[in-house]
């Protein structure tokens, strides 16, 4: 299942006010947090959501920590509240800087879709990020399949793609491996 | 009895102090009229200083406005009197209407207590500050930046100050210093200022020099805040970049101590101690006008031919 959220549509929901498109401040942030969880609502199945920021002027640091980083906290673990992977979308250089200064703070990482196509960004290890790559580059491919296109074993790649698993940057496809973004729910 | 303290007639984030050393012996209940009719001139942190003195006086202060129409034609077009008349018993002759608009003043003097407050402190500045960061000869990269500032600051008062403050901001050819045009940020807030916000802190240790200053440190240099989550602190951290980037100015001021991130084109101290009390915490974010020289900070570096 693949949703899309417009963060200005919800800004606007949340806000009470038509003029503003800035998600500046934390208690705008957690409630727009909010907000994204309610719409995913309680869908067991696996979702993609595509957080979109196409209509959003400018997002603070507060607020980029309250949406973004605590959205991906919350579900970057063992036992996140569900199957939900997220894409980042229409993110410029106006909202990059608040965005870059809270993945570094928290060591989190997010998937970007670009005109030129998906990224990884934000902070991983030299290992993760190899593995992440290369499953783009592969598109669809087995822990072996992996191993081998990175000339390594695969007990040493393992433990990258479970990482990203974890971190919601790479899904898990019968017994494939396929980056978030790439594949579409 | 009433005690006169005299405003000094230049009135910005230095000579305040002057303001606040008449002040120190003086109780807070005992009624006081500031004298504000030789100022000439007020910064946007003299203005902003000046509203919040009055809030941390338990008897209603008394102001006498400044005789140059001039300057009292300046403070109703930058705000002033619509708040002072809340706070002060005003003496002398004021516009009771702004009368206009000053293009110089980008902000005037908006109070900020919620979060809302800060939504539309930013959307009223966007607009303007991409056209006079234009004029400072800043990119419109600077733009975004700017606004970010305006509320990470102005989200001090709502997070931390316990009570209202205010915001104003205004650009000046500041010929004393630079020579140049500033854009000049002043956020002001009498609420528990920076020691006592990080005394509030679940677990907190004081070390053996526990003071107003090193509470600055603290917030403005290490980006500590009293919540224990680590993503807290944030704000003044990136304002600090992004000042970094624009060779800009940050001061703040609470309780006794000034600590400032100081460019080269100030001679500034990094810390200031032992200043006359002031409740609450000051914020004044400078920037200047780039000159013609300097390129971008987002400018590819030259290569050699």
């Amino acid at each position: 299942m693949m949703n899309h959220i417009d963060l200005s549509s919800v800004l606007r929901q949340t806000v009470a006010c038509d003029l503003y498109s800035n998600l500046v401040t934390r208690p705008t942030g957690a409630a727009v947090r909010d907000q994204i969880e309610r719409l995913l609502g309680d869908v067991r199945d696996r979702t993609l959501t595509v957080i979109d920021f196409s209509q959003v002027s400018m997002i603070d640091f507060s607020c980029a920590d309250e949406v973004i980083a605590k959205l991906l906290l919350r579900y970057g673990t063992d036992n996140p509240p569900r199957d939900a992977y997220f894409l980042f979308r229409g993110v410029t250089e106006e909202h990059w800087e608040a965005i870059e200064a809270v993945l570094e703070r928290r060591g989190l990482a997010l998937v970007l879709e670009r005109a030129d196509g998906i990224h990884v960004v934000g902070t991983l290890s030299t290992e993760e990020r190899r593995a992440w790559e290369m499953a783009q580059k592969l598109g669809r491919a087995s822990l072996a399949e992996l191993a081998e296109a990175l000339e390594a074993a695969a007990s040493d790649v393992a433990p990258a793609l479970a990482q990203l698993q974890r971190r919601r940057l790479v899904m898990r496809v019968g017994d494939d491996y396929v980056v978030v973004g790439a594949y579409r729910v | 009895m009433t005690t006169v303290v005299n405003v000094p007639p230049s009135l910005d984030d230095y000579s305040f102090d002057d303001v606040l050393r008449q002040l120190t012996a003086v109780s807070s209940d005992t009624k006081v009229l500031l004298d504000a009719r030789h100022v000439r001139w007020a910064s946007p942190f003299g203005l902003t200083a000046l509203l919040t003195l009055a809030q941390t006086r338990a008897e209603r202060p008394a102001l006498a406005v400044p005789e140059l129409e001039e300057t009292a034609s300046y403070w109703a077009r930058a705000g002033f009197f619509r708040h002072a008349e809340e706070l002060y018993e005003l003496h002398g002759n004021y516009p009771k209407r702004a009368g206009g608009t000053d293009s110089n003043v980008l902000l005037e003097i908006t109070s900020v207590a919620k979060s809302e407050d800060v939504h539309d402190v930013v959307g009223r500045i966007q607009q303007k500050a991409q056209l006079m960061l234009r004029e400072l000869n800043l990119d419109a990269k600077a733009t975004v930046g700017f606004a970010m500032t305006l509320s990470e600051i102005c989200q001090n008062i709502v997070e931390h100050a316990g009570r209202g403050g205010w915001v104003m901001v205004q650009t000046y050819r500041w010929t004393k210093r630079l020579g140049r045009r500033v854009v000049v940020i002043a956020v002001a807030d009498a609420g528990v200022g920076f020691r006592q916000s990080l005394e509030s802190a679940p677990g907190k240790e004081r070390s053996d020099r526990w003071d107003d200053a090193a509470a600055l440190e603290d917030a403005v240099i290490r980006g500590v805040s009293r919540f224990r989550d680590p993503g807290r602190g944030q704000g003044l951290a990136g304002v600090r970049r992004y000042l970094g980037r624009w060779d800009g100015k940050l001061s703040v001021r609470s309780g006794t101590a000034r600590i400032a991130i100081v460019p080269n084109w100030d001679d500034d101290v990094p810390l200031a101690e032992h200043l006359p009390p002031f409740p609450g915490a000051q914020v004044q974010v400078t920037i200047p006008e780039r000159a013609p020289s300097q390129t971008s900070p987002h400018a590819p570096a030259r290569t050699k031919r």
